[in-house]
């Protein structure tokens, strides 16, 4: 393998990487704020993914506008969705969260089946991030990937400064470690959880919009992604952000390196990887003993 | 999460087990047993086929209440037992087909290795964090069937000659029922053993605070992959009569959506029962049925996976304790 190569799957692992943290860190802070286990958050990045699909027509080359738009689309979605039924399964056991998030897994697939149809759809990438730039020799990397990756970062540095530097960051933080507590100092909690939740499915469906013009969009893409987040928040620890992006990452080098090197088993590299996390830290990598 | 158990809860330890409590809680399954293999014969050919179809799922379904309802362990990934119970009997049989035992210890031999390894790694974890392990491994699975050539790749491989040994062959289909009704019979008999054994006190008490259970002395992590095995390889004895039955297997076998249908069908039925599972089983696959019958919903039964999410949001919103819990609740006499 030569360098321009590595480069370009270094570049492909960070940036897969992270987008999987945007998607990864919302599922773990709804579980760990309001011990929810949301298996539908796949779904959001599907919803994402066809929302870019049907919006980028309208839009045309402002795309930045459509991420914005579809942004407060899923974030009004999400902020239904969790007073119409995620509101319900905070008192509830696992297994009752498992199986209705599953149901609404269900209905989501079907409604996207109704509405758009099983083919699948690909999504212009805007004009001006069309095209890609020269590595050196003959490889090139494309300008809309780098695009996804700054993009990707810059939301980063923004949650991290909302959840680290903000009143309601802070808010977030105590709902986390001490639910009671918090409601004992007169925070409206269900309001909390309400704009956290509606957070999580934006950053789901900003993931989804992102990725549709490099993965095209399809039925199912959201389970297959939610289980790879289910294998992030496993090795990061639930509940921690900084976790989440170490796995983020951890897992894209180990997903691209594994097509380049061993492409026929590689849908098993990031398994292997927990498993070795599992055997040296249970907690995963930055969670808290319990 | 274990310390949410009220402290004045007792543990179901050591429950005074008569053999008459016994006898009479197996009176109806064996009961319905006996109809079935009377009624066997008379059955028709679509009847007898969704007779079978459900009864392996039966068994499917009471290995993962072992885990679930008997030991509290929530498992989204049982789908890989059974899935690599069906792809070792067809792997196992050569051209001429394979002997029925043989196959049998290998199918649930495969299965109860994998879960020992699945088990070990992830009763590391628990609760939410358990969820998620079980599931990954079992997609692990899928894609070492999905990807590489080991089972035929997505399309999966045929059995060509289905299992037999003697006069026990089960490309007859009334053998093959039989059969099936006689691992139904078998795995409900074992589990209800299981259920009344101390062993199986030790598992309840798991279920409700497992930190007693350490403090009492015992190596609750050894009972739990002790459990974790055998549901492995009950689920594996499911996947030999599946593969059986279909003569075909394929990686749908151990996706993730199989894992949480036989999670729904224990739940439907009401959890902390063995015939729940029975029932669940039942209700699930005719419910399915139904709704995917033109005759009865109209164009809805094209979009029957948005009728069954909408059923499964409202069943947990309005019964939570399943179709036992149902029942228990209109008949205040019924109580266990």
């Amino acid at each position: 393998m030569d360098f321009g190569t590595f480069l370009v799957q270094c570049l492909n692992s960070v940036q897969y990487g992270l987008l999987l943290f945007l998607l990864a860190s919302g599922l773990t802070l709804i579980f760990g704020i309001m011990g929810v286990i949301n298996l539908a958050h796949g779904s959001f990045y599907m919803i994402g993914a066809y929302m870019a699909f049907a919006l980028s027509p309208l839009f045309g080359d402002s795309f930045l506008l459509m991420l914005l738009a579809g942004v407060a689309l899923a974030a009004v979605l999400g902020y239904l969705l969790e007073w119409a039924f995620f509101s319900y399964l905070y008192q509830r056991d696992h297994l009752q969260q498992v199986l209705m998030t599953y149901g609404l897994i269900l209905v989501f697939e079907e409604l996207r089946s109704i509405l758009v149809g099983n083919d699948v759809h690909g999504v212009k990438v805007p004009a001006w991030l069309d095209g890609s730039f020269s590595l050196g020799g003959l490889m090139s990397y494309p300008w809309y990937r780098l695009f996804a990756s700054a993009a990707c970062i810059v939301l980063a540095v923004a949650m991290y400064a909302v959840v680290n530097r903000t009143r309601l960051g802070m808010m977030i933080r105590a709902g986390a470690s001490n639910r009671d507590m918090v409601r004992g100092l007169g925070i409206d909690i269900r309001r909390l959880y309400r704009i956290v939740f509606a957070g999580g499915v934006a950053l789901a469906a900003l993931a989804g919009m992102i990725s549709a013009p490099m993965s095209s969009v399809y039925p199912n893409m959201g389970a297959s992604v939610l289980i790879i987040c289910f294998v992030v928040v496993v090795i990061g620890g639930i509940g921690s952000i900084t976790g989440a992006l170490v796995a983020s990452l951890l897992v894209g080098f180990v997903d691209t390196f594994g097509k380049v090197f061993f492409a026929e088993i590689s849908g098993i590299g990031i398994y292997l990887l927990m498993a070795v996390v599992l055997i040296w830290r249970p907690e995963g990598l930055m969670g808290r003993k319990t | 999460m274990s310390g949410a158990a009220p402290m004045t809860s007792s543990l179901p330890l050591a429950p005074a087990a008569p053999a008459a409590r016994l006898s009479r809680g197996l009176l109806a399954p064996a009961l319905a047993v006996a109809v079935l293999a009377v009624a066997a014969p008379f059955l028709g050919g679509y009847a007898s086929d969704l007779v079978v179809k459900v009864m392996i799922l039966a068994i499917f379904a009471l290995s993962l209440e072992l885990l679930v309802g008997m030991t509290g362990l929530v498992s989204l990934g049982h789908a890989a037992f059974y899935g690599i119970g069906a792809y070792a009997t067809v792997l196992g049989s050569g051209a001429e087909g394979g002997n029925l035992l043989a196959l049998l210890v290998l199918a649930m031999g495969s299965a109860a290795l994998y879960a020992l390894v699945v088990g070990a790694l992830s009763l590391r974890t628990r609760g939410v964090y358990f969820i998620m392990v079980t599931l990954a491994f079992a997609q692990m699975a899928f894609f070492v069937f999905h990807d590489t050539k080991v089972g035929g790749g997505s399309d999966g491989i045929y059995l060509y000659v289905r299992p037999s040994i003697g006069p026990v062959d089960l490309e007859n289909r009334l053998v093959l029922f039989y059969v099936v009704l006689a691992a139904l019979a078998g795995t409900y008999g074992l589990l209800a053993l299981i259920r009344r054994s101390r062993f199986g006190a030790a598992l309840a008490g798991i279920r409700v605070s497992e930190q007693r259970m350490r403090a009492v002395g015992f190596p609750t992590y050894f009972y739990k992959l002790a459990a974790f095995v055998i549901a492995g390889a009950l689920a594996g004895l499911a996947g030999f009569l599946v593969a059986s039955r279909d003569g075909v297997v394929n990686p749908e076998l151990l996706s993730w959506h199989n894992s949480g249908e036989v999670l729904l069908m224990i739940i439907l039925g009401g959890l902390g029962h063995l015939r729940g599972a029975v029932l669940g089983t039942v209700a699930f696959t005719l419910l399915k049925e139904l709704l995917s019958t033109h005759a009865l919903v109209g164009p809805l039964a094209d979009h029957w996976q948005l009728s069954l999410g909408l059923v499964i949001i409202g069943f947990v919103a309005w019964l939570p304790r399943g179709l036992v819990g149902l029942v228990q609740r209109l008949s205040p006499e019924g109580s266990r």
